[in-house]
């Protein structure tokens, strides 16, 4: 085996690459939370429902409308989308003005009511959804067996990420997006409707949850508390980023995955932890976190 | 996450308790009272959540609700499977509430708790969630009773047939916690006694949902096979990582402590033609079979070995009490390890004198897709281990008799 500095390069390799699949589950939950954060100031703690929500659908529609994977991963996020818009709407809404904490309760209730409802419904053991049959199989890389699914997790992600940063940071939409949250009164003046920009943009953040949940179905059980085991997480990493930075959640996404797996490599009883104290130590240095700004 | 824990009201109340302590009179009450601690919502549940009530309550109902001219009556609670939180509901229980013996108990450190808080009141514990073996070894006191089955009954089941198979190369993936370090220590000892090795082991956090990175270490180990000291959830997570990374391919994969529920969630393609022990299962012969119809139709869905362990256990226990005439503890325990147990359940069965419930063990394969003929049939039965030789042996200092 290949060596280096008494470090076997193959199972390096093979650790980093693994990190890099997490991280693109890290990134596309992160990237919701900080779409949402970032516009209406919501700290969404039913992302991680939502995300179950994602994979419960997936199975649920391929078990008795017989949905094929490709179908679900374009009608699951469109019905995530459903519900967290309904969630805006009557629950979300009347409380957009009160002060931050409301609105997390809230999630947080929210999140509690849907996974207790699953687990009382499905029970806790974890269901399992088949890979689709043309991403079955892998491929022999020097260092590793990559699994075909595995590796288009890491495109498909890729893809949907900087398809959203384009479209908030490089088009006139996510313009008036952007427009709408500094000054909404202005918005408005110039006969934008905000409220329907603010409820469709839940929908959206909600909906890279459902999409990560489906994508996430085939290689985790599909169980009711897949959600909040990640969720922790995946707020240590939109805190690293800078809540709200689109472009920090992406990139720290992706980074802490592959930081984690070089942890799993040097250190593996650490490797749990290791995100965490990246945030310790980002918050003491930058508290508004890498690519955040103080308002 | 789950219901708020009061320690501070917990702790008055056991310091009044105490004071008060040598003035209880030990109260002569009017009814037979059982606590059943389980798992309701978390990893456990559908192993011993609810079905190990329903299970309790099947047995009381079999015995017409009453004893001894008393009441039976079931009380239930969430562990949480928090060892602090389940001493405090069993010291609640039978210090304040009458409670004659405690069952259920999923986890063994939830059970380690419960069992202490017994002893030192003279109350008996039925174990039948648990796998450790400590309860009737290092730590066993006159008042545990093991039911159902034990780290050694599985590490002897599924381990020595394979390491006599000419599998002699061995790594752990196991569970970061006293059950998984006991089943694998427990396993080491049956590779080594067999003349295997064990090459090198990685240890995963309770609920990890990505073992990719432990497969990768299990694939460069160059073992013949992976063992899965986990349960639950991990053992079908890790699993599917190891099919996805082509590991089931170059390596056997042992599950050590595979429950049917857990066998139902993986993947028939995976999972099919591997080998386990297990205390019971639904679809045996015609007895396990009406009694698990029973269940399912109380509970919905079909029964794991824990279930039917605290149904046979229960059983047992009031069987004791009406024919010791008293639920007073040390009759009661006289009783129920000279008697032999007797159901659907226990086969060959007998109360040691430790505590520990001996009975046949089923060795079984998980059955491919082709062969399943509806959602509850997953085992193929290969042979019945005899009880005599599935357990461990008494230890002298255990002897309570």
């Amino acid at each position: 085996m290949a060596t280096f500095f008494d470090i076997n390069l193959f199972a390096l390799f093979g650790q980093l690459l693994v990190g890099l699949i997490n991280g693109s589950f890290y990134a596309l939950l992160s990237l919701g939370l900080a779409i949402i954060f970032g516009l209406l100031r919501i700290i969404n703690f039913a992302q991680g429902a939502m995300y179950m929500l994602g994979a419960f659908f997936a199975l649920l529609a391929l078990k008795f409308m017989g949905i094929n994977y490709w179908l679900a991963l374009l009608l699951v996020p469109l019905a995530v989308a459903v519900i967290g818009i309904a969630m805006q709407r009557i629950l979300l809404r009347p409380i957009a003005n009160e002060d931050h904490l409301y609105s997390l309760l809230l999630t947080f209730g929210l999140a509690l009511i849907i996974q207790g409802s699953f687990t009382h419904i499905f029970g806790s053991s974890g269901l399992s959804y088949p890979v689709p049959e043309a991403l079955k199989g892998g491929t022999r890389l020097p260092f590793m067996y990559l699994p075909n699914y595995r590796a288009w997790i890491i495109v498909a992600s890729l893809l949907m990420c900087l398809g959203t940063w384009w479209a908030i940071e490089r088009t006139k939409l996510g313009a008036y997006l952007r427009a709408g949250t500094e000054n909404p009164q202005l918005m408005q003046a110039f006969g934008i409707n905000v409220p329907l920009i603010l409820t469709l943009t839940f929908g959206f953040g909600v909906a890279l949850a459902g999409f990560a949940g489906v994508m996430a179905a085939p290689i985790y059980s599909v169980s009711p508390d897949m959600g909040s085991n990640i969720l922790i997480t995946v707020f240590a990493i939109v805190v690293i980023g800078g809540m709200g930075s689109i472009g920090g959640a992406i990139i720290t996404g992706l980074s802490m995955g592959i930081i984690e797996g070089l942890t799993k490599y040097f250190y593996p009883e650490a490797s749990n932890t290791v995100i965490f104290l990246v945030m310790v130590i980002v918050l003491l240095i930058k508290p508004a976190g890498l690519f955040g700004t103080t308002r | 996450m789950r219901k708020i824990n009061q320690p501070g009201t917990w702790a008055l109340l056991t310091g009044a308790l105490c004071l008060s302590f040598h003035l209880a009179p030990s109260a002569a009450d009017n009814q037979v009272k059982i606590g059943i601690l389980a798992d309701m919502g978390g990893t456990y549940a559908d192993i011993c959540g609810q079905g190990c009530v329903t299970a309790a309550q099947m047995a009381v109902d079999d015995f017409g609700g009453k004893v001894l001219d008393k009441k039976i009556e079931i009380v239930s609670a969430d562990s949480q499977l928090k060892p602090d939180v389940a001493s405090s509901i069993a010291r609640k229980w039978v210090e304040n509430e009458n409670v004659d013996v405690i069952g259920g108990l999923v986890s063994s450190a939830v059970s380690g708790a419960v069992s202490k808080v017994n002893a030192d009141n003279k109350k008996i514990t039925l174990i039948s969630g648990s796998a450790s073996n400590t309860f009737t070894t290092d730590n066993c006191n006159p008042y545990n009773i093991h039911w159902t089955y034990n780290v050694v009954a599985l590490a002897k089941g599924t381990v020595k047939p394979m390491v006599q198979a000419d599998k002699k190369k061995w790594f752990f993936i196991t569970a970061d916690y006293s059950f998984g370090h006991a089943l694998e220590k427990t396993a080491t000892s049956v590779i080594n006694d067999n003349g295997g090795t064990v090459l090198g082991g990685v240890r995963a956090p309770l609920g990890t949902t990505d073992f990719s990175s432990y497969i990768l270490q299990a694939q460069a180990s160059g073992a013949d096979v992976v063992a899965l000291a986990n349960a639950g959830n991990d053992t079908v997570n890790a699993l599917k990582a190891a099919s996805e990374f082509g590991l089931t391919e170059q390596m056997d994969i042992a599950g050590l402590l595979v429950f049917t529920q857990n066998a139902q969630a993986m993947d028939p393609e995976v999972a099919a033609g591997m080998r386990l022990t297990t205390g019971f299962y639904w679809d045996m012969d015609e007895q396990s079979r009406a009694w698990s119809k029973r269940f399912e139709r109380l509970h919905g869905g079909i029964p794991s070995m824990i279930h039917a362990g605290v149904y046979s256990s229960t059983l047992h226990y009031l069987n004791a009490v009406s024919s010791a005439g008293t639920d007073q503890s040390d009759a009661v325990l006289k009783q129920m390890k000279t008697t032999k147990p007797t159901d659907f359940f226990s086969r060959n069965a007998q109360l040691r004198a430790d505590g520990r419930m001996v009975h046949d063990m089923l060795y079984v394969e998980i059955k491919a897709a082709s062969e399943r003929k509806n959602e509850g049939d997953i085992y193929q039965v290969l042979k019945v281990i005899p009880a005599a030789d599935a357990y461990n042996a008494m230890l002298p200092k255990c002897h309570f008799l």
